[in-house]
């Protein structure tokens, strides 16, 4: 079976502006909860058989109210919402066992992870993200890098300047077959379970090639104050592109 | 749920928006197969006036396409059936027996004209805009639309032209003419169907219709019943006084030629034969139930086939511009797979 699973677990402390995590703001005229938005874009992916919401455990019920509010009948069946856990990667665990205990353990199981606060994303790039996880294993979204990126180590002068043509940013969704996610991450030590703050990175770790697939400038991450003013003039006003 | 248009901002530009899109009330749609049409080409190339450039865009275009069933609040069709979507959307008071055709009523939109048009990653329409093309090849269901703008013409002729209708011509060589003939051929079998051209190896094409001539070489003493003119721009001119000379008293001319210019036509002969000239354009819902219908006839099918250029699918901004160029250097339909 394919699941989407929506990375909402933050509690809000990075925008600062709000006492509400930021995937539940409004987002365009009709005030839309950002999460809604970008979970009414899976519901859109019928390879998908259902679609996982990991949030804080303080924000369960609050979705559930959203959910009845927001999202029409015929699509609530195919919804589940699961307690996220302190890390990103903890959370896709916790969904990742939910699942099972819904559906079963199974080495087919896809899961195709993204940040509820990426609302932007299209349909093609979820099913770019199914076939090539079917294809490859694992496989991240990303876009050619466009600033220049310094490494600094000592964080006072630089160490490297990596060559840009062979960088690129990380967006999501990333996409990958959801027990051997499980098996890697509990096979990491201690320390690598705290550092790791993608999926990919448990892969790549493990020397197992990630397949990089096209996302796009627009997919924003919504993660500070400007970013939900950027988001909120996008969809309300046109860009060239 | 967030949805990608993609709009031409103003001649060879394009941009995108992102517009919110309210999933209780109308059917969505994915677009899958699209067809440029020349209306599409001349907002593209800037041909039209400038004025109406400045009124119209930004807009997406596209009024030709095929698309699957994502979300049915009526529960009338499955995810993943496949439909032809109908560009023109009547008043919310316009009714179906209505003297007026729909696509006539002073009030009706037209998607891509003013509207936004196909290309966008998702098409919310109310489900009487929509016609199932589920059992018919996807690229062939691509260019309905066009098929139901020769439906509509065929329909108004049927409606106004006298009974005798032993011949009937095109003056045209193109993708309209084209389809007009499998149509008309299709509705009248036993009339002669003559096409008149420009181009030889346009006009090769028509190989089953019963007589052929290049403009040039008409007989002087050729007549026909009735006259459909598929040419527009600035040879409707010619077109137009051609019918004119050749048709046969109180004969229709049916009209489907866009021009941008005004065009002299002689109306003493149009008086003295007591001729009726018919402008026709776009289509409604039953046109394109009419259309679907013919389309799943094979012969039909096999022969529409070859018009049809299928070009690379449509993944990103560039390739929009590609399909855009491409259809430039090709005689007849340009169809592509959109993957936005």
């Amino acid at each position: 079976m394919i699941f989407g699973a929506i990375v909402a677990g933050g509690t809000g402390t990075r925008m600062g502006i709000s006492d509400m995590p930021k995937q539940f703001l409004p987002l365009g005229k009709e005030k839309k909860p950002i999460i809604i938005h970008t979970l009414e874009k899976f519901l859109m992916c019928t390879e998908l058989d259902f679609v996982y919401l990991g949030v804080h455990k303080d924000w369960v019920d609050y979705t559930h109210e959203l959910l009845k509010k927001y999202i029409i009948n015929n699509y609530q069946k195919k919804i589940f919402v699961v307690e996220g856990g302190t890390t990103r990667n903890l959370t896709i665990i916790n969904m990742i066992n939910k699942i099972e205990e819904n559906h079963g353990e199974s080495s087919d199981h896809i899961l195709v992870t993204h940040d509820a606060v990426r609302p932007f994303l299209t349909l093609k790039m979820i099913e770019n993200n199914i076939e090539n996880a079917r294809k490859h294993r694992v496989c991240d979204t990303v876009i050619p890098a466009i600033d220049t990126i310094i490494e600094s180590t000592n964080h006072d002068f630089i160490t490297t300047v990596p060559a840009r043509k062979n960088l690129y940013q990380g967006q999501t969704p990333q996409s990958f077959y959801a027990s051997e996610f499980k098996n890697l991450y509990n096979n990491l030590t201690p320390d690598e379970q705290n550092n790791f703050t993608d999926a990919c990175s448990v892969f790549v770790r493990n020397n197992i090639p990630v397949k990089l697939v096209d996302g796009a400038g627009f997919n924003i991450k919504i993660t500070t104050v400007s970013d939900y003013r950027i988001a909120n003039s996008i969809i309300e006003g046109d860009i060239i592109d | 749920m967030i949805n990608c248009v993609y709009q031409l901002a103003s001649p060879g530009n394009f941009s995108i928006k992102y517009s919110e899109l309210n999933l209780n009330t109308s059917l969505i749609i994915r677009p899958l197969y699209m067809s440029i049409c020349h209306a599409d080409q001349r907002y593209y190339l800037g041909l039209r006036d400038m004025k109406k450039l400045r009124e119209k865009l930004p807009m997406a275009l596209i009024h030709e396409s095929v698309g699957e069933i994502i979300y049915d609040p009526t529960d009338t069709y499955k995810p993943g059936h496949k439909v032809v979507m109908v560009p023109n959307s009547p008043d919310k008071n316009y009714k179906t027996n209505s003297i007026i055709y729909e696509n006539y009523q002073k009030n009706s939109k037209f998607l891509s004209s003013g509207h936004d048009g196909f290309m966008r990653e998702f098409v919310d329409l109310p489900a009487d805009r929509v016609v199932s093309v589920n059992n018919i090849d996807i690229k062939i269901s691509s260019i309905c639309e066009f098929i139901s703008v020769a439906v509509h013409a065929v329909e108004r002729f049927k409606n106004i032209a006298h009974e005798i209708r032993e011949n009937i011509t095109i003056w045209g060589d193109g993708s309209l003419a084209y389809v007009l003939s499998c149509v008309i051929q299709n509705e009248f079998p036993g009339t002669k169907l003559t096409i008149i051209g420009k181009n030889e190896f346009k006009l090769s094409k028509f190989w089953f219709a019963d007589n052929i001539y290049l403009t040039d070489d008409l007989p002087k003493n050729f007549q026909t019943d009735h006259a459909f003119e598929c040419v527009g721009g600035d040879y409707s001119h010619d077109a137009i006084n051609s019918i004119i000379n050749h048709i046969n008293p109180q004969g229709t001319a049916i009209l489907l030629g866009v021009s941008e210019n005004k065009i002299a036509i002689n109306t003493r002969d149009i008086l003295e034969k007591g001729l009726t000239f018919v402008g026709s354009s776009r289509s409604g819902r039953t046109d394109f139930e009419k259309a679907a219908s013919i389309l799943e006839n094979s012969k039909i099918q096999k022969r529409l086939e070859q018009i049809i250029f299928e070009d690379a699918p449509v993944r990103s901004i560039a390739d929009i511009h590609r399909v855009f160029k491409t259809d430039l250097n090709t005689p007849f339909k340009t169809i592509f797979k959109w993957e936005l």
